[in-house]
């Protein structure tokens, strides 16, 4: 409703990305026994409810022309900090309060040094990729096994459909997922700190011009990126009921592509999250067709690094013809 | 008429690092008046209008606004004061939609969220105002710059303003688009807004302005009726000096002297021009005239190498010769000045001398240092040659004004000592005075031997520099002219595709 279908590279590369799903998720079902069903395609969002959280929050950043690369160490430290505190016998309660607000003050400290001291994103998120999963080690360089109940609860509780013979289920973090996207959706869209995000990632002088607050808003969506990192972080803890200092390694790789095959510009201005969550279900579809095909589990990496450059020379061509296009009237 | 004075600006003063920008100067808007600012550049406009509206901070002085006194710390302070901007550069994001371009930071909203719906339905009421019945919901990049501003004014006049800056609006728009405009600002004025309107275009001034301020060299120089005050004496106060000392620049396009060839082009095509025949004499100025976009930009890349030859022979000295890039073209002397000079030209961080010496660097190849006590030397003698107006050869270029830029530029390539320079719109966007600098020295280099190609929209200076022309029409040479035949209106009738004359 509030804009008409455009042809622009939002919705083009967001239509090539539901297109790609469709395609490879119906080789999946041709080529394999078991695949086609609605239990394959709900566990996508099982296995992979803490990327759609990280990549949800890191196309704030991406639309502002930012990027973030500590987002895997954050999940990483989530996981290792929250499994070595339940050890000691916190209260679940606490520890995800925990690192939600350490989530927070990351993405503070990168905002301010982004903003206030003019360091390149790219920089200070690699510092503090490095910083974070250094302090993975020194919490622990073993894995430590997750014993709480709460944490057993929300790993196990789910919901389980049978439709004919088939057996489904979601389980209920998933919904938490969702919902994420559900406010991000809505803050992006019908609020002026994400319509101050478009406009950064437009132009940020004319944003500053126009009167906008960039200040507070850019620092905010590095709050946004590491606090739902931190999130996707805890739900990672619930999926796999341990945490691990190498967990997660290069996962910055897999949110970021997530992102840019869902049709957000690097440049920033341009995307929106439901574009990173059909991203992120692309690459749980490789990475069943390389699960099924038995392959080397790298063949994934391989394949979503392919696809990211695939995205993004498809995105600088369809912006230069653009230009193009304008030059000539 | 205290009463109706909406804007008093009164002993402003503001010093950057060896400049005194802006010393003791006063500026009064009523409402309802459009009030030209004038002045060369590195007069002081743009550092008064930055500092009312609060990009700088000035040292001291008052601001008084509606009777309150004010003092803004950034575009929103102003902006809460009433006073709107619309820059030179559109300022707006492309990306977004027209409706969000007007009303983002204000837009109506319903239990919180953005009402889409009003958001538009009101855009779209606003821009019929301004006579513009545009899809507000398209993003503003599919519209052309004329658009673009409209759409600025139009965000600038609904954030109810009472004093709106247009800051050189009328640079990249054309007659129609001017005349359109100013039927905004007369709208507006009638209204009661006050606009402060700041241009390069003297006529410009007098199709819509009711008074005229004058900076000059960061000084106060007088507030004018424009009814009052005749072109003639608007530039001699803009310059400081008479306009006959303008005038008695020597019109050089005398007789054509019988030289000798330098470089000819036989045939020579690009991806954006063909058929290209041109010759350049020695010890001349020979000129590309033709509207913006003809194609005089396209020869001068062509003879540079700068754009891939596609057919056709470069001839030097009667020779043939390969110029297949740039660093060709430099090794034989040829020289380029492009069009614009913050993007293509200079590299603002650095000092001038830095800025003089690079082209001689790259000509004699990264092995050959020159040398410190060499680069200094050089660089002062052209300051010096060119009266580059600066403190010392260590300055950074970004602080000088635009015609000292130009000058550095024109100092960077003769340090190379070049048989042929190319100066495409060496004097766009400076003022005057320098103008008549620059063309002097183009004009005193040929005497020395050195073959200039001018290329410029100005066909007044054209006629003063240049001893022979080739015309361009839609990317084709479509006359050629010498000596005496090159005149204003010889040349206006070429471009006109009037076969002869």
């Amino acid at each position: 409703m509030k804009k008409q279908v455009r042809l622009k590279i939002e919705n083009i590369s967001l239509v090539i990305a539901c297109v790609l799903f469709v395609l490879m998720f119906g080789a999946g079902a041709i080529h394999y026994d078991h695949f086609g069903s609605l239990s394959t395609f709900l566990n996508l969002f099982n296995d992979n409810a803490y990327l759609i959280v990280v990549a949800t929050g890191i196309t704030f950043v991406l639309l502002t022309g930012g990027i973030d690369i500590s987002v895997s160490s954050v999940v990483a430290f989530t996981c290792v900090l929250s499994a070595y505190l339940l050890q000691l016998g916190w209260s679940a309660a606490v520890v995800i309060c925990i690192v939600l607000v350490i989530g927070l003050l990351n993405g503070f400290l990168i905002g301010y040094c982004v903003q206030e001291l003019k360091i390149q994103p790219f920089i200070i998120t690699l510092a503090s990729q490095f910083l974070l999963r250094g302090m993975c080690a020194v919490v622990s360089t073993v894995s430590i096994p997750i014993e709480n109940n709460f944490y057993k609860a929300a790993a196990l509780n789910k919901i389980a459909f049978k439709i004919g013979r088939t057996n489904a289920k979601l389980y209920l973090y998933v919904f938490l997922a969702l919902a994420v996207v559900c406010v991000a959706f809505y803050v992006l869209n019908f609020t002026r700190f994400g319509r101050t995000v478009y406009a950064i990632g437009s132009n940020e002088l004319s944003a500053g011009y126009m009167g906008l607050n960039v200040k507070w808003v850019k620092i905010g969506v590095y709050m946004i990126s590491s606090f739902c990192a931190a999130l996707g972080g805890v739900i990672f803890s619930f999926y796999t009921l341990a945490g691990y200092s190498l967990q997660n390694m290069g996962m910055e790789l897999d949110a970021i592509s997530s992102a840019v095959i869902g049709g957000t510009l690097l440049t920033g201005g341009v995307g929106n999250v439901l574009g990173s969550v059909v991203g992120v279900l692309i690459q749980g579809v490789i990475q069943t067709i390389v699960t099924y095909q038995n392959l080397n589990a790298w063949w994934t990496r391989v394949t979503i690094a392919a696809l990211l450059c695939l995205f993004i020379v498809l995105q600088r061509i369809i912006s230069i013809r653009a230009d193009k296009r304008k030059g000539g009237h | 008429m205290e009463n109706d004075l909406i804007l008093r600006m009164e002993h402003i003063h503001k010093t950057f690092p060896g400049v005194k920008a802006l010393d003791d100067v006063e500026f009064s808007l009523k409402a309802g008046e459009i009030h030209a600012l004038l002045g060369e550049n590195g007069a002081g406009k743009s550092t008064l209008i930055k500092v009312l509206t609060g990009v700088e901070t000035k040292d001291s002085g008052t601001i008084v606004m509606d009777g309150r006194e004010i003092s803004p710390k950034s575009p929103i302070d102003a902006q809460n004061a009433g006073i709107s901007t619309v820059y030179q550069e559109v300022n707006l994001c492309p990306d977004l939609s027209i409706a969000e371009n007007i009303f983002i930071g204000r837009e109506p909203r319903k239990r919180g969220a953005i009402d889409w719906k009003s958001v538009n339905e009101k855009s779209r009421e606003l821009l019929k105002e301004f006579d513009l019945y545009l899809n507000v919901e398209e993003s503003l990049d599919n519209y052309s710059v004329a658009v673009q501003q409209m759409i600025a004014i139009a965000r600038a006049v609904d954030v109810k303003a009472k004093v709106l800056i247009l800051d050189e609006p009328t640079s990249s728009l054309s007659t129609q688009e001017v005349e359109k405009l100013f039927d905004i600002m007369r709208m507006l004025r009638e209204r009661g807004m006050g606009i402060i309107f700041v241009t390069h275009f003297l006529d410009q001034v007098y199709q819509v302005s009711d008074s005229i301020t004058i900076l000059r060299n960061g000084s106060f120089v007088g507030t004018y009726a424009a009814d009052k005050l005749p072109m003639l004496d608007l530039v001699g106060k803009m310059i400081g000096k008479d306009f006959e000392s303008l005038e008695a620049i020597p019109k050089l396009s005398g007789e054509k002297k019988d030289a000798e060839e330098l470089l000819a082009i036989k045939d020579g095509a690009t991806n954006e021009i063909s058929d290209v025949n041109v010759s350049i004499a020695k010890g001349e100025v020979t000129g590309f005239s033709g509207l913006l976009g003809s194609g005089r930009s396209e020869i001068a890349r062509l003879i540079f190498g700068a754009d891939k030859k596609t057919s056709g022979t470069t001839f030097i000295d009667g020779k043939e010769a390969e110029i297949g890039n740039p660093l060709d073209a430099i090794k034989r002397g040829i020289a380029f000045c492009p069009e614009d000079r913050k993007k293509d030209g200079i590299i603002g961080d650095m000092s001038i001398r830095e800025n003089i010496a690079i082209a001689l660097q790259s000509k004699r190849g990264l092995l050959h240092k020159v040398s410190r006590k060499e680069a200094d030397k050089i660089a002062q003698e052209l300051i010096d040659e060119l009266a580059i107006k600066t403190p010392s050869a260590d300055q950074k270029i970004k602080n000088l004004s635009g015609g000292n830029q130009q000058k550095v530029l024109l100092a960077r390539w003769l340090a190379t000592d070049p048989r042929l320079l190319i100066l495409d719109e060496p004097t766009r966007g400076i003022d005057i005075g320098a103008k008549a600098e620059i063309q002097k020295i183009v004009v005193e280099l040929a005497g020395r031997g050195m073959s200039c190609i001018f290329i410029s929209s100005e066909l007044e200076e054209m006629e003063r520099c240049c001893t022979r022309m080739f015309v361009l029409r839609d990317k084709k040479i479509v006359g050629e002219l010498s000596g005496d035949e090159i005149s204003q209106a010889s040349i206006m009738k070429r471009i006109a595709g009037e076969n002869k004359a």
